[in-house]
């Protein structure tokens, strides 16, 4: 006589992986639309990565200052790669979600133990996926719902999402090989008999790279000023005023007309030398002209004809060389959000290219674009491009 | 198989370290964040398994019952296209992160954007289901 109940040996589920019957779903278009989703995925991550150190670049790496374009590439890149990793994300998750309602053993096993760490690694890999996406399209229309910091999280969880597919490829490489090798087309049913799909799967993957394409034209206008007029859900239209559009207002940052009057000054200083500079001594120094481009972490960028005093030009005024070595630390007037005290890299600050701007497109800058005075140099995020500069210092 | 073990070996073990990277990235989030972040995490995944996935296949069920047969195929062609990009848009066709002081962002007219191309799909898949309908008739 049995006295404990025995454990069934499958988890009971409402559905089984059975119930679902499209041909379309299966590993000839888990496959195929797979390596797409991987490109897009490596390349966000790759250009992530590299925009995350550019935003706070460790010790032992140089930003270049060459190409000035470079950035601006990079993160229009980073985030086409997100938009058009979303439809095929969802064709993906699609032609797989019967596996979800695969049989779950209960009774230890070998075969349960590897179960469930697949079904783990496949559970981690979604949800780093889903929230990647998510919180990167969300951060790229400045709209943040959470309590968490966007940058460090969006970075840590791009490491567990690049793990996870890893780890996904190594598991599934067979299977891989075997639906790319073989016929897109199999186990067809004789056409006009019942039970067959609507459709082909090589009609439906065709669909998915339409939907694939149409998600990078509808976004690529933020940073491709030739797609600017079909890029209809780019978060911006590139306009603004003096011809560039604005991140972050002087209203939002906290800084009023009062503070930037005929009383601003900008203070250098170099050790114990210093040296304090109003706006009409800037514009006695020699001014260059340089074509920079805004690139922002959002992925939006647009190119600039910029005019100022080069920071070399600034920083020799007070005995030093940049070309030494010294980074320069930029504070702004800004009262409100991070960013206010940027770090130009030492051969940011040597580079001809790099300004402290006093215009923007042939006119004195306004007060949004950082009037009296804001750097500019080439290849590098925007929110480092700092604002209402009112002093700049040499490290020691 | 064999030929292809030690690099599903080398993807494998990158793989776990990349990830385990990652998790050691996370001691930055502040205990007060976890929740936010956790909720984030898990929700994508719930929205999507439990929300996106069955309204999609009672969508199928439905076709299959109450569309013509040479309607579905361009029914499925415009749910990819339309589902796809409508998902994607989310964020600027609510325009959520707009700001009353900065015009410069999210300037353009996305919900009539979106409309405009909610009818074409309409409009592409009903001529579509038109031509084949025929085409079987004959």
């Amino acid at each position: 006589m049995r006295s404990v109940p025995k454990l069934p040996s499958e988890l009971p589920l409402p559905v089984q992986a059975t119930d679902f019957r499209s041909r379309l779903r299966g590993p000839q278009v888990a496959a195929r639309v797979g390596i797409w989703l991987g490109v897009c995925f490596g390349t966000a991550f790759v250009t992530g990565v590299w925009s995350h150190y550019a935003q706070s670049t460790p010790e032992w790496l140089t930003m270049p200052t060459r190409p000035v374009n470079l950035y601006r590439v990079t993160q229009g890149l980073h985030v086409v790669a997100g938009s058009v990793a979303v439809p095929l994300l969802l064709v993906k998750l699609w032609s797989v979600y019967p596996r979800l309602f695969l049989p779950v053993p209960l009774r230890p096993s070998r075969a349960t133990v590897v179960q469930v760490i697949e079904r783990l690694s496949i559970g981690v890999l979604v949800a780093a996926g889903i929230f990647q996406l998510a919180t990167g399209l969300m951060n790229s229309s400045q709209w943040y719902p959470w309590a968490f910091s966007f940058r460090g999280t969006h970075f840590a969880v791009a490491w567990i999402a690049i793990g996870a597919l890893l780890v996904h490829i190594a598991v599934k490489l067979p299977v891989i090989r075997r639906s790319i090798a073989g016929p897109v087309e199999v186990d067809e049913p004789p056409s006009g008999r019942p039970g067959g799909a609507p459709l082909s799967r090589r009609a439906l993957l065709r669909s998915t790279w339409l939907a694939a394409g149409l998600a990078a034209l509808a976004t690529a206008g933020a940073s491709v000023p030739l797609l600017r007029d079909v890029s209809v859900f780019a978060v911006r239209t590139g306009s603004g005023p003096q011809g560039v559009p604005i991140n972050r207002t002087a209203a939002t940052a906290g800084v009023g007309a009062e503070m930037v009057g005929a009383a601003w000054r900008l203070e250098l200083v170099n050790g114990s030398r210093t040296m304090t500079l109003s706006r009409s001594d800037l514009e006695a120094m020699p001014q260059h002209e340089e074509s920079l481009p805004i690139a922002c972490v959002e992925g939006w960028s647009a190119g600039a004809t910029w005019t100022g005093v080069r920071v070399r030009d600034l920083l020799a005024l007070v005995g030093a060389d940049p070309s030494d070595g010294a980074d320069v630390t930029v504070t702004s007037l800004q009262q409100r959000y991070s960013f206010g005290v940027s770090t130009l890299p030492a051969n940011f600050a040597a580079d001809d290219k790099t300004l402290l701007a006093l215009g923007l497109n042939g006119e004195d800058l306004v007060l949004d674009h950082g009037y009296p005075a804001r750097i500019i140099a080439p290849n590098r995020p925007g929110v480092l491009q700092t604002k209402w500069v009112t002093r700049m210092a040499v490290s020691t | 198989v064999r030929a292809q073990s030690p690099l599903r070996l080398v993807l494998g073990v990158s793989g776990v370290a990349a990830g385990l990277y990652g998790v050691w990235s996370l001691r930055a989030v502040e205990w007060a964040d976890w929740p936010s972040l956790l909720a984030y995490l898990v929700g994508g995944v719930v929205l999507h398994d439990v929300v996106l996935a069955p309204v999609v296949v009672g969508i199928g069920v439905l076709a299959a019952r109450l569309a013509p047969a040479a309607w579905r195929a361009p029914m499925v062609v415009g749910l990819v296209v339309w589902g796809g990009l409508t998902v994607m848009a989310v964020p600027v066709l609510g325009r959520f992160g707009a700001l009353s002081d900065n015009p410069t962002l999210l300037d353009r007219s996305y919900v009539a954007s979106w409309a405009v191309g909610t009818v074409l799909v309409v409009l592409a898949v009903a001529a579509a289901g038109v031509l084949r309908a025929r085409r079987v008739a004959k």
